[in-house]
């Protein structure tokens, strides 16, 4: 019982940063409908602030300490002012995908300048002056920390609540989130106010960061897996409702507590480990809130859209010359390592594998009109069916790329059903979400996916071990995939996803079932996604948790869209491309992270309506000489 | 028993009774018009036919069919076409693929994964098109046409399905007055061609009188008037409603 207690404290402990965290980014989105990928980031940056002033105010003294937290706090604040002068503001005319790639770009160079300034090293954090000592509940101990924590979540939720609703500023930031362009029209100076709203966003981002440093060291890794809770929370609790967030925060936060709480139990003979469980029971939870209610627990169905913004390119008919030009470029890309080292001949692979997974995800962003934030986890389910059949079971090579083929298949229906049951931003983040959870349970099931470690010795077999037979073995599934996509994206179903796309209402009114075929294409994306997983695993001889790591999903992202969404051609060029450009910049630099993110940056700066906009204005421009 | 029957229904939104126990039937090649002055009740009325919302009490049939409850798809699978106020077609397909997505989807061809579909209906969707009066824009991006052919193409759509029930909400808004005539004519003439009841709600009231073979006139939820046009034109409830009271009976 009193462990019970504890826990149950604990989890209100844990609860009030998640909160924290997941209301500043809540509060972004509502004002500016920016998802901020970096939210994680600016987390994290509020831990290694609060560590380095720790420091520098002295480690003992109250000051020290507390000091440093409300500075910290003020300075990610200001961090996250800069980033909306300088980055986002240039950008809110652009398309959405547009800003979260460039928010994702922030995640990379962050976490590449906190690399540079504080190490790779977790840095441990001093103990609050004040709060040292622990409670006694029950017999058992809990830190006196842990109960100021809990009290800062209320307290947060209530000046924010007197905040949006007791001063003029948060009447601006409530007619904001409901009609942009009124508020604009009434005289009201947006640009002051975005920056305001993201000064103080970021500012509990860092808040929350700087009060957990107590009890968890600063860390490099923390970005993206916090960006991925506070996604659920704010998913859970209803985009844009801040009470909302707080109820979901602790609802996901005590359901952890109380798995840990129960720790191993006997049922029916067998036990069962719910210590273990701490993250299926978060997607438990989401999944329940999703089903019961699909908008959050305080959220309103968004206001559709439909018929606004730029609609996609119409999908033209095969010329004359693209069957005979598809094979030509087949049959150059096969031909090419011939006269190449063995250096070519891996990044050949590379980008063979990492095009059907672009094309799997294209064809999910483009005529699904399904922008997934998770596809890697399709992908590295994939590469770890084909991993464990082999290894486990040794089923041979060819049956180990079925295994990935139906083990990515398996859980994007599995997934993907509660996914189609969203649109938009929600959709993006439940499926970001459920790679989290993926990851997480691969990266924590020691004896059955080898934990951090993953799998070994996962190697073609012997007739392939010339590499670029092996290549062969690896172009003619991926070039088959494509093909497959290729003709479905043309056929009836890929008109039918199309239509379903531009106008689900008049879809519907047609005998469209959208949830259903939207459904099948996520299935489909998932199967050749986790295929081409199986293939990426065979060819690096080894699966690790990273094969499906967020960072991956963002990869699949950057290759469709600097290719452009709506052409497949386009995932192919995009896949080469970026594998080239990453595989350059990681040789030239120890600061790959950061030239690629601002890379990106400069992209989308630069291009606002994507590249392929660009390209196709200029070509418009060029034609209309004619 | 009429093809498409509505019986004693009845719709409230918190305290605000939106339709009163309203009842008519229609039949197969009738038109039938819904007017009302502004909040009159036409919207809710309209969107309980078509099935997306559900009534308090009453009943919608079709074809003996109960339709209130039932998917999008199911009510259009029974027979059921309809267009919105404000002309939903794809935008990113082409005037033929527009039609071709609703064809197929009639022949139960949606589910082909792998041969091409531009052709497959194309003769059906030639046809329809012409009948509509756009076969000119086959090759244009709906995306792209203005709006008087956005109506028409979203028309072809709800024809493609082969229906035996028009439900069009508002089906002129937005549009110039040439054009107004032009479809409606066009409509109508379908209609009786190929009997198809018609049922739509309109604030046109040229539209009305001349094409309606019937119209229902709502006031505050109630069914108020009910008859052919010269009736309705006569009826002095109608007037007072439309015109105001004191339009129609001078004070004394």
């Amino acid at each position: 019982m009193a462990n019970f207690v504890v826990q149950f404290l604990n989890g209100l402990a844990g609860a009030s940063s998640l909160f924290l965290v997941a209301a500043g980014l809540s509060l972004i989105f509502g004002v500016s409908r920016i998802v901020n990928f970096a939210h994680g980031s600016l987390y994290m940056l509020g831990m290694y602030l609060a560590w380095s002033l720790t420091e520098a105010f002295g480690r003992g003294s109250a000051f020290g300490f507390w000091g440093a937290v409300v500075v910290a706090a003020l300075g990610v604040g200001l961090a996250g002012a800069a980033i909306e002068v300088l980055v986002l503001r240039r950008i809110y005319r652009a398309p959405e995908m547009f800003q979260l790639l460039a928010t994702f770009a922030l995640v990379l160079v962050l976490k590449d300048a906190a690399l540079r300034f504080w190490g790779a090293e977790d840095l441990l954090g001093p103990r609050a002056p004040g709060l040292r000592g622990a409670v006694d509940v029950l017999g058992l101990r809990v830190p006196e920390y842990d109960l100021f924590l809990t009290a800062v979540g209320p307290a947060v939720l209530f000046l924010l609540w007197l905040l949006v609703n007791r001063t003029r500023f948060g009447t601006l930031l409530r007619a904001s989130s409901e009609n942009r362009d009124m508020v604009s029209a009434l005289g009201v100076d947006q640009a002051k106010l975005f920056t305001a709203v993201f000064f103080l966003g970021s500012l509990l981002a860092g808040l929350g960061g700087a009060l957990q440093l107590p009890r968890e060291p600063a860390q490099l890794a923390i970005d993206l897996p916090i960006i991925a809770d506070a996604f659920v929370v704010v998913v859970v609790g209803g985009m844009g409702s801040i009470g909302g967030a707080f109820v979901a925060a602790l609802l996901i936060a005590e359901a952890k507590a109380m798995c840990i709480a129960l720790g191993d139990v006997e049922i029916l003979g067998a036990v069962v480990s719910f210590s273990k469980l701490t993250l299926a029971v978060e997607f438990v939870v989401m999944a329940v809130v999703l089903v019961l209610r699909p908008w959050g627990l305080a959220g309103r169905p968004p206001v559709s859209v439909e018929g606004q913004g730029a609609a996609a390119p119409p999908l033209a008919p095969p010329g004359m010359l693209f069957w005979p030009t598809a094979g030509l470029a087949l049959m150059a890309v096969a031909f090419a390592p011939l006269g190449g080292d063995g250096y070519a001949l891996v990044l050949l692979i590379d980008i063979s594998v990492f095009a059907l997974f672009a094309v799997s995800l294209h064809v999910l962003m483009g005529p699904a009109g399904l922008v997934s934030f998770g596809h890697a986890a399709y992908f590295g389910l994939g590469a770890y069916s084909a991993a464990l059949v082999f290894l486990k079971l040794g089923w041979p090579f060819p049956a180990a790329l079925a295994a990935a083929f139906a083990g990515g298949g398996v859980f994007a229906l599995l997934f993907g059903w509660f996914c189609v049951r969203l649109s938009g931003v929600y959709l993006a983040m439940l499926t970001l979400a459920f790679a989290q959870i993926a990851w997480s349970v691969v990266h924590q099931w020691d004896e059955f996916t080898g934990g951090s470690n993953g799998l070994i010795g996962v190697w073609p077999p012997e007739a392939l071990k010339d590499r670029t037979l092996f290549f062969w073995a690896v172009l003619a599934p991926c070039a088959a995939g494509i093909g497959l996509m290729w003709r479905v994206v043309h056929a009836p179903f890929g008109l039918a996803l199309r239509a379903a796309r531009d106008n689900e209402l008049r879809a519907a009114a047609i005998g469209i079932d959208a949830r259903k075929i939207r459904w099948i294409a996520f299935a489909a994306a998932g199967a050749l996604a986790g295929l081409a997983g199986g293939l990426f695993a065979f060819s690096k001889g080894s699966v690790s948790p990273e094969a499906m790591g967020v960072a991956r999903s963002v990869d699949g992202l950057v290759m469709v869209l600097l290719g452009g969404v709506n052409t497949l051609a386009g995932a192919v060029a995009g896949a080469a491309g970026f594998t080239l450009l990453q595989d350059e910049l990681a040789r030239s630099t120890d600061y790959w992270r950061a030239a690629l993110g601002a890379t990106i940056l400069a992209l989308v700066l630069a291009f606002p309506e994507g590249i392929v906009g660009a390209f196709k204005r200029g070509g418009r421009r060029a034609g209309s000489v004619r | 028993m009429s093809l498409f029957a509505v019986d004693g229904l009845s719709k409230s939104f918190g305290g605000v009774r939106a339709v009163r126990e309203v009842g008519f039937g229609l039949d197969a090649g009738e038109m039938l018009a819904l007017i009302g002055p502004n909040g009159a009740g036409k919207s809710t009325c309209f969107n309980v036919l078509t099935g997306q919302l559900a009534p308090d009490v009453g009943r919608v049939t079709f074809d003996g069919h109960a339709i209130t409850g039932l998917s999008p798809q199911a009510i259009w699978r029974l027979g059921i076409g309809r267009t919105f106020q404000i002309a939903a077609t794809f935008r990113s397909l082409t005037v033929r693929e527009n039609v071709e997505t609703a064809l197929l989807s009639r022949a139960g061809g949606l589910r082909g994964f792998w041969r091409p579909a531009a052709g497959r209906v194309g003769a059906q969707a030639g046809a329809l098109l012409a009948r509509v009066g756009i076969a000119g824009l086959s090759a244009r991006v709906c995306g792209t046409l203005a709006y008087g052919d956005l109506k028409r193409v979203e028309l072809a759509l709800a024809l493609a399905g082969q229906p035996r029930l028009l439900l069009m909400d508002e089906p002129t808004a937005g549009m110039a007055p040439a054009e107004r005539r032009a479809l409606m004519a066009l409509v109508a003439s379908l209609a009786r061609a190929e009997k198809i009841a018609v049922l739509f709600t309109e604030h046109d009231m040229e539209a009305v009188f001349s094409h309606a073979d019937r119209v229902i006139v709502l006031d505050r939820g109630a069914k108020i008037a009910e008859g052919p046009p010269a009736a309705i034109r006569a009826d002095a409830r109608v007037r007072a409603v439309y015109l105001g009271k004191d339009a129609v009976e001078p004070r004394r």
